[in-house]
This record gives C-alpha cells, structure tokens and sequence, in this order.
C-alpha cells in the first residue's frame, strides 16, 4: 500500500446525507471479479443526471470528496472504496462515517477524514463559490487547510499510523503466528468445525 | 469487574493484546460467498499464503444465483463467471462449499444457523454486512470488506479496537400482529441509521425473550441498518432448543460442555453499557418505510411525512430527495400506497416461521389484479420444509411465483429485480434508491403486511383483510 502523508487537490462537495454503498456502486459492478477498475459503477445512477457535481465542468479531475453525515451505510462492499479510488479520490470528508466503510477505507489506503458537520458546511459553501480552491489535507497534522479555512479532523491513531508506513494487515498479524497457534490449543472442543 | 454479553465474548478470543494497538481477535467461523471473496483470494495467491483454517470456512452461493431454471448455466455471463471463481477458488484452497444444486445451499445468514454451525459465545464473519444475524445465538458476529476476508482467510484472527456496548430493553409484550420486523424497524427509526454506529447492540427484556430464534434473527440482522456493527441476544433455553440436534452442534459430553460455558454468556446484573435505550412493545404496531433508508419508517397506520417534519436542514433535503425518489406526496396515509410487486423472502425474512406467517394470510386469497409476488425461500433446506407442510401450493394456488433459494431481489445482482418505476413491499433489509434495481421503490415491510399487501394491492396489514 502506497503511504500516506499529505495530499493536496480540488474536492467536490456532495449536499446529501446517508449516501449509502449501493448509491457508491450498486450491485450489478459487484459481479467483477477482478480489483480495479470500478471507475466507471461509481455513483453510477447519480451521473446519470447532468446537474450531478461530478458532472460538472468546475469539478472534473477532483480528489477529495466532501459529504453529509452517515457517509458509507449500508453493504460491506469494499467495491465502494475502490470505486471511489479508482476514479481518482484519495479523501472523503465527512461528519460521521459508518464504520465498515470506514474500516475497508483504512485497509485500501483511502482517507477517511471526520470533522464536525460545522466544518463541511462551511467547506461547501468554499466549494460551491471557488471549485478551484485547492484543499489540503495533512494526515501527519491531522489539518484540513482550504482558503482561510483550518480545521482538525479525526482519523483512529492505528490508521493513521498503518496509512503513513504504507503497512499491509495480513504481514503485520502473521508475526504473531505462534501467539495464533498457542490460541488454537486451548479452544474449547466443542466449537464447530466446517469440513 | 462486572461485563456485558459482548465484552466476555470478545476477551474470551483475544489472541493478542497490546498497548495502542488493536487487540488481535481470534474467528471461530468465517462465512465466505461469491461477491465479496474473489479478490481476497487473489491476495492470498499473489503472496504465496494458504488459507489457515478451511475446516473453520464455509462457503455458499447466494448473492449472483438465479431462482428459476437452476439446474441450466447461470445466463448471465459475468453472474456464472463469479460463481466459477468461488468454486475454484474454493478447490484450491480446500475450502468446504455448498454450490448450486447441494441440498445444503442457500443464503450464508440461513444455512449458518440451520446447520447449527452458528453457536453462542463464537465470533463469525462473512464479507456481508448482514453477518450481525448470527447474533441472536449470543455470537458476536459482523460483516467485514474483502481486505478483511483476505486476512482471516490467511491468519483467521482480526485486528478490532473494542466496540461500545449499547442495550436496546423492550419491556412487556408484542401486540397481536406485531412482529420481529416491524420491532427492529422501530427500533432503527428511533435510533437513526448512524444511532449504531461503533456499537454492538444488546437487545434484552420480556419482549426479546418471547421471540422465537427466527424472530432473534430477523432483529440482529439489521442491527447494521442502524449503523451497529452488531446485535446479541443473550442465550437461552430457546436457543438451546433450536441447537440441541442439530448437524454441527455438539454431541453427547461436548453438549452438557458447551451448554455449561453458553448458560454464563450473560451480561452481568451490574455491568454498564455505553448507552441504553428502552422501548415499550406495547406501543408498536405494523411499521413500514416511506424513504431511501431504513431508518425513514412510519407505522403502518400513519401518513408519508412532510419536509416541514424535519429536525435540521440536512435531514429536510434527505426527505425531500426521498419523497421524489418515492414518488410520495406528504401527508398521504401509508395504506393508500398502492404497490406493485411484493418480495417475501431475503436473510432477514427468509426463514420457514415467515413463510408460515406468510402462507397463513395468503391462504384461500387471491393476489390483486396485476401484482407481482415472488416467495423465496432462504435454503434449499427451508424450501424442502415448506413443501413438507403444502406452503408452497398455498402460495401458488393465491397466485404468487414460488422459486428456488437465493437472495433474490433484496438486491439487484440476479434476474429478480424491479423495473424502473416499480414500487415493491419487501421483508428485506434495505430501501436504498435502486437496491433493488435501477429506478425501483421499496417499502421495507413484515412478511404479513407484505402477504396482506400482496392481496389488497395497497400496503395493508392482515387486520385489513378481515374487515
């Protein structure tokens, strides 16, 4: 996984709240069996209709995605996280994330930025009157700087730790792998096996 | 130090435990399907690791699977492509599978439990976020990403910072006609769709315990609708009950071993939750929603609710966005809703108590004029068991499509799906704009208002039907 520090981009403000993950990606882009190349299922309804802000001329090439609370309800499907990094986003920015979403976000290396609804209210407003308004948000810091706007956002300290090492999961877990094996020999009997 | 359910559950599977970081969980059952599983193969493959555990994996087709014409090749190619995936996938690990055509198939929520496979005091995964059905056996079990399945597929353990306890107490009785669902929708209206979130729910009191495990399992199954990352119900004699015989559950001394250890998964007389929220039975009645998420719901009773309702300005433009999706008009009665298709079945409502709910309103009734109704069975094992007791031909002489298990359209990744436009009264757990197809409606309902529906044409509730 790449690390992550810093990252400095134009970001979309998106006005609606408890965007669940069947609005990310619905279903039918879930039958892919391959990792990448979600681009194209994201939002896919949405950008169907014109006056969508990622339809817009002032938001193309945009990184960072500002939404209303409850951001990511719904399905566990990771599909919604590479969709959105597939098609270019590093950050969302939100008042509350559901936390599976959350929870892939960390493990693909997609920020998830938590701040008070306050300060996505006023970062629409930013959005809407300047698109260009370049917005720069500062993992080490844990800052979200944009025009006169500074403001601290809320990232689980492991994350962040495990998202600026570029760390994979699976690696750091199986240098405990005798702490598993000592675990498995003293699981009870009677605990069902599958085969 | 008194705990909750949740908390013993949880110490009794660390692995490892360490200062600033996550503890390391250990999985006792990891439930895998088609959709959310090809890639975390792919990791394993990619860096040379086996599964570490298959004979505490179980694989099952659900998702992508037809429920007519099963016995032929999956039509769609892209659908059949997945399928194939997991059963090599499957063969090369050396995973357990019970494919297309097993009489052990079914929807991974439905066949976990009936094999008996799901007990209390385990912690099972699956890549759904569903998974928190399994919590009505006193598990803690939740849904977990791909990246997630790839690592307890390698290492079958987690790395989780503790969840926060809350318990939902429902005091007294259910009213007659009043079910699990129409509960658990309440209960999600009541406490938002984000009300959950970071929390494992503990539902307690008279009204949980009266419920059956199929009605347990309804409630903790959409604990993720209000934002939870899971819902428990204490064990009991009920779940004792429905475990004792069956396939996987323990046997002779290991029975009287296991039955000992579940009867101390209670939460402790002076223990704390994080927060709690009680609600009285009594008060409810048939509940149905009117929005785009689960937690927009109204009873049954009441009317489609106004913009000018709203708490705040983002809650306004969420109900307006979902009255134009819906097509509703504020202050419309609910039971004026007319409807075009009903979809009884799903992990939530799927189960052979729901299809018994079900059969019993729809029998001796016809269907209204130019309704569509889909009955689908959670397993094949609840299918085998419904033509046992004649539902099926109940559902068929009233003019409803009796099909083959599968999740069906509770999500639109196989054939049944709605068209644009098309307003479904669904026991399934999700609302959101196109779940069910692009452009179509759903009212999340109970399996008897859906079956009442299904004979009025309107959203209706069995009482309706005797007037």
């Amino acid at each position: 996984m790449e690390a992550f520090t810093t990252h400095t981009g134009t970001a979309a403000p998106l006005r609606r709240s408890n965007v669940d993950t069947d609005q990310i990606i619905p279903a039918v882009y879930l039958k892919r069996i391959t990792r990448h190349g979600f681009e194209d299922g994201l939002f896919s309804a949405w950008r169907k209709k014109p006056e969508f802000v990622l339809n817009q001329a002032d938001y193309q090439g945009v990184t960072i995605l500002v939404a209303g609370p409850d951001f990511g309800t719904g399905s566990s499907r990771e599909h919604a996280v590479w969709a959105l990094q597939d098609f270019g986003f590093k950050v969302v920015i939100s008042s509350r994330f559901a936390d599976i979403f959350r929870g892939n976000s960390g493990k693909g290396g997609l920020l998830t930025a938590q701040v008070d609804q306050e300060v996505v209210e006023r970062l629409w407003s930013l959005l809407e009157v300047d698109p260009a308004t370049p917005v720069t948000v500062d993992l080490a810091a844990r800052e979200i700087r944009a025009g006169d706007l500074v403001a601290n956002f809320d990232v689980d300290d492991y994350v962040r730790w495990r998202l600026m090492e570029g760390l994979d999961d699976v690696g750091i877990t199986l240098k405990s792998a005798d702490d598993i094996t000592a675990f498995e020999a003293r699981r009870p009997m009677f605990l069902p096996k599958t085969d | 130090m008194a705990r909750t359910l949740a908390q013993k559950v949880w110490q009794d599977h660390v692995v490892r435990s360490a200062e600033g970081e996550p503890d390391l969980l250990y999985i006792d059952l990891h439930l895998i399907h088609e959709v959310t599983s090809p890639q975390a193969f792919d990791g394993l493959r990619d860096a040379g690791r086996p599964v570490r555990r298959p004979d505490l994996t179980l694989a099952t087709e659900d998702h992508n699977v037809p429920t007519i014409d099963i016995d032929k090749p999956i039509a769609d190619p892209v659908s059949r492509a997945q399928v194939e995936a997991l059963r090599k996938n499957c063969a090369e690990f050396g995973v357990p599978i019970y494919s297309l055509g097993n009489v052990e198939q079914g929807i991974v929520h439905v066949v976990g439990p009936q094999l008996g496979l799901t007990q209390p005091g385990m912690t099972v995964v699956c890549g759904d976020s569903h998974t928190s059905t399994h919590g009505a056996f006193g598990a803690l079990a939740f849904g977990i990403g791909t990246s997630e399945v790839e690592h307890v597929l390698a290492t079958q353990t987690l790395p989780l910072k503790p969840f926060k306890t809350m318990a939902i107490t429902v005091n007294g009785a259910l009213p007659a006609g009043v079910s699990a669902k129409d509960l658990i929708l309440a209960v999600i209206a009541k406490i938002g769709t984000g009300g959950g979130q970071g929390y494992v729910l503990e539902y307690r009191g008279d009204a949980i315990s009266a419920l059956s495990m199929e009605g347990r399992m309804t409630i903790c199954n959409m604990s993720i609708e209000a934002g939870a990352r899971a819902g428990m119900i204490a064990p009991d004699e009920t779940t004792f009950a429905y475990l004792e015989g069956k396939e996987r559950a323990p046997k002779g001394a290991e029975w009287d071993a296991a039955v000992a250890y579940w009867k101390t998964l209670q939460t402790d007389a002076d223990a704390v939750f994080d927060r709690e929220v009680v609600i009285e039975a009594s008060e409810l009645s048939p509940f149905v929603t009117w929005g785009t998420n689960p937690g927009q719901g109204v009873p049954l009773s009441a009317n489609v609710p106004s913009p000018a309702d709203a708490v705040d300005e983002v809650d306004r433009i969420a109900i307006e966005n979902a009255l134009t999706y819906m097509n509703l008009t504020a202050g419309t009665p609910m039971r004026d809703v007319k409807v075009d298709t009903v979809f009884i079945g799903s992990c939530t409502n799927g189960r052979i108590e729901d299809l018994r709910v079900a059969a019993e309103v729809m029998k001796g009734r016809t269907v209204a004029e130019g309704m569509r109704v889909l009955v689908v069975p959670g397993s094949v094992r609840v299918r085998l068991q419904a033509h046992a007791e004649g539902l099926d031909e109940i559902f068929s002489a009233a003019g409803a499509e009796w099909r083959e298990a599968g999740c069906s359209m509770c999500l639109a990744m196989n054939p049944d799906m709605l068209a644009p436009g098309e307003r479904s009264a669904s026991t399934s757990n999700r609302n959101f704009e196109g779940r069910q197809g692009p452009g179509g409606r759903t009212h999340l309902v109970s399996p008897a208002v859906a079956a009442a529906t299904a004979i009025v044409g309107r959203l209706a509730s069995p009482a309706d039907l005797e007037k």
